[in-house]
């Protein structure tokens, strides 16, 4: 059995790649990914320590992770959906561009 | 028209009748809540009308508020004042037990006191605002709904009550002023409705204080608990200047002062009477039936020092007062000083002291009431409010003229009125408390003397202006709202045994819980 | 239960202000009928009251009280005392209140608010009454404002003129001025004794209870009261300006009644007073100053009721100067008769300005002829104010200088210069209205009317005949004790050659021009000026409220409005320009939001974890 540790790391890794990705780039359809990196990072964390705290029978992390794919699926629909109507309008993806909501 | 509005009155005066008889042959009386009800729902009423009626408001106004008045008169002469005095006419409902909530109502000799006062105030104010015709219905839909605050907070013995009606009493002001008002009235609104909301942050800060420093479990927030709680004195000094101050910005507390001649000037003839009348009064009574009372050791702390800022008060406003160019800034600050002589009385937390200020409560509510129905009069026929403008009115308008003169003169403390009644105890009460105030004091009302005369010179004396040769004087609904508040400056003045008599039998209970000297 | 038919006293002229104000309004001649008669009763019961003082004796003073207000620690009462001082007063009111009432009739019949008039007699009348009959020192007070609010009514009663607009105004808050002493020195004094009582507080003074010193203190604060009423130097300023009035009030309240409340005080007082030779000191030194100094103004004024306000300013220094040389009985004697007169004096007055048109005496002259009742009445009165024997100022001023004379020779000084000057001022008063040659206003001048006339008469009668009861007064005053001061013959003998030097010279300047008045008034330049505007104490006054008050008024009304509502706005400002400022963080790009949410979270997390949560 691996070390809850090691994907703890790889979580936090990949968690972090996230949050860089999330806001440093300026696509925002990489933002989407960056987001789904740091959705991910949490399932992997949910599943692994959901077998740390009670090996071979409770499944709620398991049960959280399904949540969290479906819920970022539908989010992800919707994200795609805004950057395309964002982008018919603006003629761009880049988040910098997208200020009109500035003060 | 006038059939069918008669006749809708006398429905509505019917049902009351019936509803208060019905009370009556059962036995159980809520005399409380059914005067506090009443504007409301005669407020309700006047929201359901049609269009096509709204020229009933007014007097659908007035058969709800004269019932109202009635009953306040009725409340103070059945208040037994013989015997131990303390509250009377209690009423008590579980409301909220979880959080220590309750509707408890009870009034004592000051909270009748000034029943009496809402409710001559508010029917006077009613018969004040006949010739208002913008948006009548919810002008005097929100004047009853802020009188039903006014009352719910002098009879509330729940401290959360207590802040509910008085936001009730305080926020209808805003749209008042803001949409009948004159002049920067926006601005005005704005600054007065802040400026209350601040000091009700204060004072929530207080409450809340209070409701957790009671130690009784379940917390409570009933004030008849509290007043047998023995607050430790640290905790006293800390929050009293919270609940004094949260007060004391509606009562006009100096420096706290300058919403109210803003306010004042921009509101509408009955707000401004409801608000200098009975409003700022609000302050004054919270002061004593929440902070003086709640926290006596806070109170003899604190108080001599805020009695310095009440000498402020009496001499600078009248000062200020004497320089002012329009009528309604000159009467908001004469305002100011008068109130300072109601927190001055509280302050010095003696007998004569508190029996003045609450008669000057009375007093001051009552003729500040007179003075800007007088100008809002004045006003709606001149259309100017700059003193400068006047000259001789007084021989087109004797009418007003002479109220004029019994308000001017009962503002400079004459005998024979209310106002100098209320003064002179509370100079008494000032000089046992500390004479050099008192004598300060008592010199601003030459001052007072000195403006109210150069107001009533210039307005009403002299040569009459040519411009006004045309002007008329009061009508008959006019002079029925005067002739009401007068008949009570001079009443109380001449002989004020019966309402002093009854404001004492609640000065009694607060000195006897504050262990003010006699 | 004598003295509670006496309530019906100050009752009826009250009742008579609340008929005429809400029912007979309408109707001047019912205002003016309903008025005399409440005062007729009120007179006959007075002179009933008198005459039961004079049968069963005044030692002792009958009282009857009714609580007005009460709270723990506060009794206040409303009441009536008869004594011998509030007796006399009762009779000196009700007779003067009556004459000038009926007087009115003619003076003010083409007056169209004759109701309005009347109304504020009536109420004038009930207000002093009541303050005569006042059994402590709150109904005193209150009754002492009422009356000075009626004068300021009456004294304004053309308000739609400027000058009486503002006489009224001034007069109104100068005596206020005054009565802030009042008021300090009564609350001193209750709150000291507990209680407002007039017999309460005499005994504990009797008994010794405050000292000298502090009971001085009180003397001299209720005495600015007394001051500003009967208008004492340097408060004297508003009686003058006070004759804008119609010339029945004068001779009502600015002559006879109100203005000699504050000697009433005094004398009702005078258990404290006596108590401290202070007071008593500074009492004398004010109306020995006030009798010489109103008496100096009153030579050269050219308006006849001028003169006579100043002359009336002047006699009521005298009687001050009396009581403060502890002569109560001599300083009320002099007030009895001084109503009389004064008031003859002033409706004299008021019948040759009704006929003129003018007060300005010099555009009158050649009177005599056409107005003989006048002029004959108003002689009489001349010389019972200048003090020649037999009229009734003689008597009454020959005690005060006896008494003086005794005490302090320096105001005994001053007082016997008064007198010169009285003479003098009265002589140019009658020679220049109603002797010489007949001038401007002159001209179509006729008598005036028997409801005029009779009063004249009356007063006159009184004038001549009230000195007479010299030695009756003084028992009655002095309750008994103290065996009355006859008339010391020799010393009246030297005395009246002070009127008479002060009539001849009078004669010669104005009748026989030798010396001219005029080029003694170019001689004496500065001194005439001085005099001419009255020692400059207006316009001291009008320095002082317009520099100080209305400045510092002015000043802080800057201050309210910038510095303190400036704070207020300047908060409000603070919080706009907060907001402007901080908005600019809100850049509307997504990826600076997603940097604080997790910048924050980081900071909270390092935060949570220096503080040891894990």
């Amino acid at each position: 059995m691996m070390d809850v540790r090691s994907f703890a790391v790889i979580a936090t890794v990949v968690f972090g790649i996230g949050v860089y990705g999330a806001l440093a780039r300026r696509h925002a359809i990489a933002v989407i990914i960056a987001i789904e990196l740091m959705l991910n990072a949490a399932v992997l964390n949910f599943v692994s320590f959901s077998r740390l705290a009670a090996p071979g029978s409770a499944v709620s992390g398991q049960v959280f992770a399904v949540f969290i794919i479906t819920v970022a699926a539908a989010e992800a629909i919707v994200a795609l959906a805004l950057v395309l109507a964002l982008h018919r309008a603006l003629k761009t993806a880049r988040l910098d561009r997208f200020n009109m909501l500035k003060w | 028209m006038a059939a069918v509005s008669f006749t809708v009155i006398g429905l509505v005066l019917a049902a009351l009748a019936g509803f208060f008889g019905y009370q009556a042959a059962t036995a159980t009386p809520f005399w409380l809540t059914d005067v506090m009800v009443l504007p409301l729902a005669g407020g309700l009423i006047i929201m359901a009308l049609q269009d096509k009626y709204a020229r009933m408001t007014k007097w659908i106004a007035a058969a709800f508020s004269l019932p109202a008045m009635l009953m306040c008169i009725g409340l103070a002469l059945a208040f037994r004042i013989d015997g131990a005095g303390g509250y009377q006419f209690a009423e008590h409902a579980s409301w909220t037990p979880a959080l220590g909530i309750s509707y408890s109502l009870a009034v004592d000799g000051i909270g009748t006191a000034m029943f009496l006062l809402t409710g001559v105030i508010i029917f006077a104010g009613c018969l004040a605002s006949w010739s208002v015709e913008h948006r009548v219905r919810e002008f005097y839909a929100l004047l009853l709904l802020l009188t039903s605050g006014v009352f719910g907070v002098f009879a509330a013995r729940d401290l959360f009550l207590f802040f509910l009606f008085y936001e009730v009493a305080v926020l209808p002001m805003y749209l008042l002023i803001g949409i009948w008002g004159t002049g920067p009235k926006e601005y005005s609104a704005m600054k007065l409705t802040l400026y209350l909301l601040l000091g009700s942050a204060f004072m929530l800060v207080g409450f809340l204080a209070l409701y957790f420093a009671s130690g009784v479990t379940p917390l409570t927030f009933d004030m008849d608990t509290m007043l047998k709680t023995a607050y430790s004195p640290g905790f006293q000094k800390l929050f009293f200047p919270f609940l004094f101050l949260g007060f004391g910005i509606l009562a006009g507390f100096w420096p706290l002062h300058t919403w109210s001649p803003d306010g004042h000037a921009s509101a509408p003839t009955a707000v401004s009477m409801l608000h200098a009348g009975v409003l700022m009064k609000l302050g004054a009574f919270g002061i004593i039936r929440v902070a003086v009372e709640l926290l006596p050791i806070g109170a003899h702390a604190w108080l001599p020092y805020f009695a310095v800022f009440t000498i402020v008060n009496i001499t600078y406003g009248a000062l200020v007062a004497m320089s002012q160019t329009d009528l309604k800034y000159v009467i908001a600050y004469s305002s100011v000083s008068h109130m300072g002589i109601v927190v001055l009385g509280i302050c010095t937390l003696t007998d004569a002291g508190l029996n003045g200020a609450v008669f000057q409560m009375f007093s001051h509510g009552i003729m500040t009431g007179l003075f800007f129905a007088l100008v809002g009069f004045t006003y709606g026929r001149t259309h100017t409010r700059i003193i400068a403008d006047f000259g001789g009115l007084g021989k087109r308008m004797p009418v007003l003229a002479t109220f004029f003169t019994i308000g001017g003169l009962a503002s400079l403390g004459l005998p024979g009125l209310s106002g100098f009644v209320a003064e002179f105890m509370v100079f008494l009460g000032a000089w046992r408390f500390n004479p050099v105030l008192a004598v300060i004091a008592a010199a601003g009302i030459v001052f007072t003397a000195a403006y109210v005369l150069r107001v009533l010179q210039r307005c009403f004396w002299g040569p009459l202006n040519p411009h006004f040769a045309d002007i008329t004087d009061a009508n008959r609904v006019e002079i029925l709202c005067l002739t009401i508040l007068a008949a009570c400056l001079i009443l109380f003045g001449m002989y004020p045994r019966p309402l002093v008599s009854l404001i004492n039998s609640g000065v009694v209970g607060v000195l006897a819980r504050v262990g003010g000297g006699g | 239960m004598f003295p509670g038919i006496l309530a019906l006293v100050p009752a009826l002229p009250f009742l008579a202000f609340v008929v005429i104000g809400l029912v007979t309004r309408p109707w001047r001649w019912l205002s003016a009928g309903v008025a005399i008669a409440a005062i007729s009763v009120a007179f006959l019961l007075s002179l009933g009251a008198l005459s039961f003082l004079l049968t069963a004796g005044a030692e002792t003073p009958r009282v009857v009280e009714l609580t007005w207000l009460t709270t723990s620690t506060l009794n206040a009462h409303i009441g009536l005392r008869l004594d011998a001082l509030s007796g006399i007063m009762l009779v000196v009111v009700t007779t003067v209140a009556l004459m000038v009432q009926i007087y009115s009739l003619g003076y003010m019949s083409e007056e169209p608010s004759l109701s309005r008039y009347y109304a504020y007699l009536s109420l004038f009348c009930a207000s002093m009454l009541g303050l005569v009959l006042a059994t402590n020192f709150l109904q005193l007070y209150v009754c002492w404002e009422l009356v000075g609010v009626c004068s300021y009514l009456l004294i304004g009663f053309w308000y739609d003129r400027h000058a009486p607009a503002f006489a009224a105004k001034k007069a109104f808050v100068t005596t206020r001025f005054g009565d802030l002493g009042f008021l300090i020195g009564l609350i001193m004094i209750c709150t000291a004794a507990g209680s407002f009582d007039f017999v309460e507080i005499q005994a504990k003074v009797a008994a010794g209870t405050w000292t000298a010193g502090w009971l001085g203190t009180v003397a001299v604060l209720l005495f600015c009261g007394a001051a500003g009423k009967s208008a004492q130097v340097p408060l004297h300023v508003w009686l003058p300006d006070a004759m804008e009035g119609p010339t029945p009030v004068s001779a009502l309240i600015h002559a006879a009644t109100m203005v000699a409340a504050g000697v009433y005080m005094v004398a009702r007082l005078f258990f404290l007073f006596s108590a401290s030779p202070d007071a008593m000191q500074v009492v004398a030194v004010i109306g020995g100053v006030t009798a010489i100094f109103a008496a100096l103004i009153a030579l050269v004024q050219d308006d006849i009721k001028r003169v006579l306000a100043y002359s009336t300013i002047s006699q009521l220094g005298y009687m001050m100067l009396a009581l403060g040389v502890g002569g109560m009985a001599a300083g009320m004697f002099h007030l009895f008769t001084h109503a009389f007169f004064k008031a003859l004096l002033f409706l004299g007055a008021g019948s040759v300005i009704h006929a003129t048109h003018t007060n300005n005496m010099w555009e009158m002259g050649g009177l005599r002829k056409k107005m003989p009742w006048t002029f004959w009445t108003f002689v009489a009165g001349s010389l019972a104010l200048a003090g020649v024997a037999p009229f009734a100022g003689f008597f009454s001023k020959d005690a005060i200088l006896h008494l003086v004379m005794g005490k302090n020779l320096f105001l005994f000084a001053l007082a016997v210069l008064g007198s010169l000057c009285t003479a003098f001022y009265m002589t140019r008063v009658i020679c220049v209205t109603f002797l010489g040659e007949a001038r401007a206003a002159s001209g179509h001048a006729h008598e005036s009317p028997w409801v005029m006339r009779v009063p004249l008469v009356i007063l006159a009668v009184l004038s001549v005949v009230a000195g007479f009861w010299h030695a009756g007064f003084e028992r009655l005053v002095q309750g008994g004790e103290a065996e009355a001061e006859g008339l010391n013959l020799g010393f009246a003998a030297v005395t009246q050659m002070v009127p008479l030097a002060g009539i001849l010279a009078g004669v010669m300047l104005y009748v026989l021009k030798s010396p001219d008045p005029d080029a003694l008034a170019v001689r004496f330049a500065p001194l005439y000026t001085l005099l001419k505007r009255r020692f400059y104490v207006d316009e001291l006054y009008d320095w002082i409220i317009d520099r100080i008050v209305l400045r510092c008024s002015a000043g802080l009304a800057w201050f309210d409005r910038h510095v303190v509502d400036g704070a207020v706005n300047g908060v409000a400002w603070l919080t706009q320009q907060t907001g402007t400022q901080l908005r600019y963080v809100q850049t509307g790009r997504v990826q600076h939001y997603a940097l604080a949410v997790f910048g924050g979270a980081a900071i909270l997390l390092a935060i949570a974890h220096v503080a040891g949560a894990f």
